[in-house]
């Protein structure tokens, strides 16, 4: 049984067209950590995010949330399939992150409209409300997206790539965020490129390259022997693979 | 004078406002459907399912002349089998959405011309394509405004996920089911509205109320609500000017409207603040910050 907040990983293999992107992976995400998975292109990352968010059926094992749901789980897709041009002010978009407290049809309070102004404060875009989200830079827009996290106020926040192609400042004061959250005990995981970001916030990693190349201790998981060992994945799926035998 | 040209013809004649009141109720629910469909990229599937309708309305005829009730009936059955099979298609096979839509529409187009064509006269393939604006009777007008009622409630229960369901379907997903109920309710309201219109204006020219005003409307705002609230008024007022121009000047109304619509959107093409040709062409100095 897996804890409250925890996310369990049950001998899972998620994959694309039977080929597997991520194979037979145990272990588990402690409730409260926060955790780097790091590992080359094609490990398996972004695709174990979608798994945990149930957007990819795994092709076999299972994950466990121990006790939450779905609906739980705050997820920041790699490019969120957002349509820039649709005409709607950053306010409103923030404000999506109350759905969970306000549904289809619940009204948004005086409470809440101060909850929307300090998210959107705490990102430190005040000043943004009645722009159209069509105006905003890729910083800009990640900085909303953050906002509308914070909202959601999930126990789960999985983070895909969230500082790819945005500058060390909106980087660094994100980072801030993520370590608040840590401080409020949610799961946080995030898979992420930079070595030093992870070295320098996250404490436990996840090393990936298919399998599990290594997990644990951030300082252990990224020792020069594991990197050397994530590096030799092949990428391309082989088109005449067998059938996997190894034991379920 | 004003009053000559813009009250009399509908303080003195009865067709006149009904045809006044069925236009506006029909802009009224028509106008906001067609907001939403522009920015979900499917400006052509509401022609494609308004083509859609005709067997089903023309096996309504067939079955009980120009009734009212079975051609609606007929018209809704047929537009909403269209826009599943064309889902149905597109999810499960490897055909996108657009091409199922146009294999599906045309066929329908094709089946309905050669019902009517083959049992009825070419008046009643008119009626049927062209609509019949200045002779709505009672129950007519009394669906077109039950339509109208009906999108607009609709409309504001499922107003939250259906803007999400466009802006950002992902992040629906992740927090609600409701996106796929959302979708078919919201391509029912495009059905019902297009079998409204083409009692008054054809199955042709059901479209153009739909999706004029809301390209006109998009030159003028970017917030979606008063785009919503444009449009509406965009067709109202194609309404009035078409209605007005077919009186003066003999044309036929229910293409006076559209042709109204249609000046409203090039109006709106150049004059639009909104990323229109004047601000393209005329740009003016850049800001200080």
């Amino acid at each position: 049984m897996t804890a409250r907040g925890a996310i369990g990983f049950r001998d899972l293999t998620l994959g694309y067209d039977r080929h597997p992107a991520v194979h037979h992976l145990d272990g588990t995400i402690a409730s409260g950590s926060l955790t780097a998975v790091v590992g080359p292109n094609g490990a398996g990352k972004s695709t174990l995010l979608k798994g945990i968010v149930g957007a990819l059926r795994p092709l076999a094992g299972h994950v466990d949330l121990g006790g939450l749901t779905v609906r739980d789980v705050a997820y920041l897709p790699q490019i969120a399939d957002i349509d820039r041009s649709f005409p709607i002010p950053v306010y409103d978009l923030v404000a999506m992150g109350l759905w969970r407290r306000s549904g289809l049809f619940g009204g948004i309070g005086r409470r809440d409209h101060v909850r929307i102004d300090e998210a959107i404060a705490a990102v430190g875009m005040t000043g943004f409300e009645k722009r159209s989200i069509g105006t905003l830079s890729g910083g800009q827009m990640q900085r909303i997206l953050f906002a509308r996290l914070l909202l959601q106020d999930a126990p789960v926040i999985l983070l895909d790539e969230p500082f790819t192609a945005i500058d060390t400042r909106t980087a660094t004061d994100l980072l801030e965020l993520v370590a608040r959250w840590h401080a409020e005990k949610r799961t946080v995981v995030a898979v992420l490129h930079d070595i030093e970001t992870v070295k320098r916030y996250f404490p436990e990693t996840l090393l990936l390259a298919r399998e599990t190349v290594a997990w644990g201790p951030t300082g252990e998981a990224l020792s020069p022997e594991n990197m050397l060992a994530a590096r030799r994945m092949v990428e391309a799926f082989d088109p005449r693979a067998h059938v996997c035998q190894s034991a379920a | 004078m004003i009053y000559d040209l813009v009250i009399a013809p509908f303080a003195d004649f009865a067709f006149m406002r009904r045809a006044l009141v069925g236009g506006v109720a029909l802009s009224l629910g028509a106008g906001p459907i067609g907001v939403f469909l522009m920015l979900r990229r499917m400006s052509l599937t509401g022609d494609a399912m308004a083509h859609a309708i005709l067997p089903g309305a023309a096996v309504g005829f067939l079955i009980a002349g120009l009734s009212l009730p079975a051609m609606t009936i007929g018209g809704l059955i047929a537009g909403m089998a269209v826009a599943l099979l064309a889902g149905l298609v597109a999810r499960v096979t490897a055909l996108k959405e657009d091409a199922a839509m146009a294999a599906f529409y045309l066929l329908s187009l094709a089946l309905g011309v050669t019902i009517v064509s083959m049992r009825g006269s070419n008046v009643d393939l008119l009626h049927v394509l062209f609509g019949t604006v200045l002779a709505l009777d009672d129950a007519a007008l009394y669906l077109i405004a039950a339509i109208g009622s009906i999108t607009i409630v609709a409309l504001a229960l499922i107003y939250r996920p259906l803007v999400l369901e466009c802006l950002d379907p992902g992040f629906l997903r992740s927090v609600s089911r409701s996106g796929g109920p959302v979708y078919l309710i919201f391509l029912m309201l495009v059905v019902l509205n297009l079998v409204g219109g083409f009692h008054a204006l054809g199955t042709l020219l059901a479209v153009g109320v739909m999706m004029l005003p809301a390209a006109a409307a998009r030159f003028w705002t970017d917030d979606i609500t008063w785009m919503l609230v444009l449009s509406a008024l965009g067709g109202m007022a194609a309404t009035v000017m078409g209605l007005l121009a077919s009186f003066h000047l003999g044309a036929p109304s229910g293409p006076a409207i559209i042709l109204a619509a249609g000046g409203l959107y090039l109006v709106s093409l150049f004059a639009g603040p909104v990323g229109g040709l004047a601000a393209h062409l005329l740009p003016r100095r850049h800001l200080e910050a």
